[in-house]
């Protein structure tokens, strides 16, 4: 309990995890919320990346984790532009609202 | 070891409990902003475990422009004020028993998976990047970034240019009133267009712009 090893920071990734999962099946406010859980989500990769890397004493993890970093920030921009566009032609970005494909 | 552990559950919890609070706070600012604590914790946790250098990065990437766009995007459009429909359940609620159900069901899987997880014996031997202990962890990282892995990193450099042309073609928009220089008219004006010789009689004067 006091020793911190590998298993307490892939617990941290695994609950961080559930919670962007959390919140992407129960939101019903915006989109901008479900991009952010997608960001936790890949926070929660980072993390369980960062600390094998760390433990296995292996550089290989950490140089993913950069990579992971710079998919995350494009994802986020034209996450964010396509919200911009649905939100001047429509007016509302409200999840129960977007219904234009009958789902 | 002991500071260390002090220092894990502490940033651990902060992270956690801003991760909540990103998914149920009733203004999207207050997600950002959750989200910008989530994201600074974490970056503490990797420098205090021993990298620097992503830790750093985290912090200048996701919290400089990531969570700013993010609040940028969020004060544009006008949507801080909404009521969640997490908290005051008003009409179609179904869905959220399952979610949780679900969501449940994958945290305990993972669980599992970390409990009953060991190390192959000769792992640490197969390592193809042991990391030298003499030198810090962003010198290491710079030496193997620009040399090995330089394809990549040029890729993960085109990936960004074609974002950012994503973001400008999506989001441009042509408006009809406004003025705006026109390069093809400039450029091809001929003289004749321009210039008029006149001969003016004496006394007269002439008359321009009529």
């Amino acid at each position: 309990m006091i020793d911190i090893g590998l298993g307490h920071y892939l617990t941290l990734g695994a609950i961080i995890f559930t919670i962007g999962i959390i919140g992407i099946f129960l939101n019903r406010k915006n989109v901008i919320v479900i991009l952010m859980s997608i960001e936790l989500i890949l926070l929660a990769v980072n993390i369980n990346f960062v600390s094998f890397s760390i433990f296995l004493n292996d550089l290989t993890g950490q140089i993913f984790t950069l990579f992971i970093l710079t998919v995350a920030a494009a994802e986020a921009a034209i996450g964010l532009a396509i919200i911009v566009v649905y939100y001047r032609n429509s007016g509302t970005i409200r999840v129960e609202e977007i219904d234009k494909l009958k789902g | 070891m002991i500071a260390h552990s002090i220092f894990f559950y502490t940033f651990a919890f902060i992270a956690i409990v801003a991760a909540i609070m990103v998914t149920v706070s009733r203004n999207t600012v207050h997600s950002v902003f959750f989200l910008i604590l989530d994201f600074i914790s974490v970056s503490c946790l990797f420098i205090m475990i021993g990298a620097e250098f992503l830790g750093m990065m985290m912090l200048i990437v996701y919290v400089g422009a990531v969570a700013v766009l993010f609040l940028f995007v969020v004060m544009m459009l006008n949507v801080a004020q909404q009521n969640n429909p997490l908290i005051n359940s008003n009409e179609n609620s179904s869905h959220i028993p399952v979610g949780l159900i679900i969501s449940l069901i994958i945290f305990f899987e993972l669980i599992i998976v970390i409990g009953g997880w060991k190390f192959k014996p000769d792992l640490v031997t197969s390592a193809s990047l042991l990391v030298d202990q003499n030198v810090t962890n962003t010198h290491s990282i710079g030496s193997v970034l620009y040399t090995d892995y330089i394809h990549v990193f040029q890729l993960s450099g085109m990936i960004l240019l074609v974002a950012m042309i994503g973001a400008i073609v999506l989001t441009f928009r042509h408006r009809p009133g406004l003025k705006r220089q026109s390069y093809i008219d400039q450029i091809s004006r001929e003289r004749v267009d321009a210039v008029q010789l006149i001969d003016v009689e004496s006394n007269k004067g002439v008359k321009i712009d009529d």
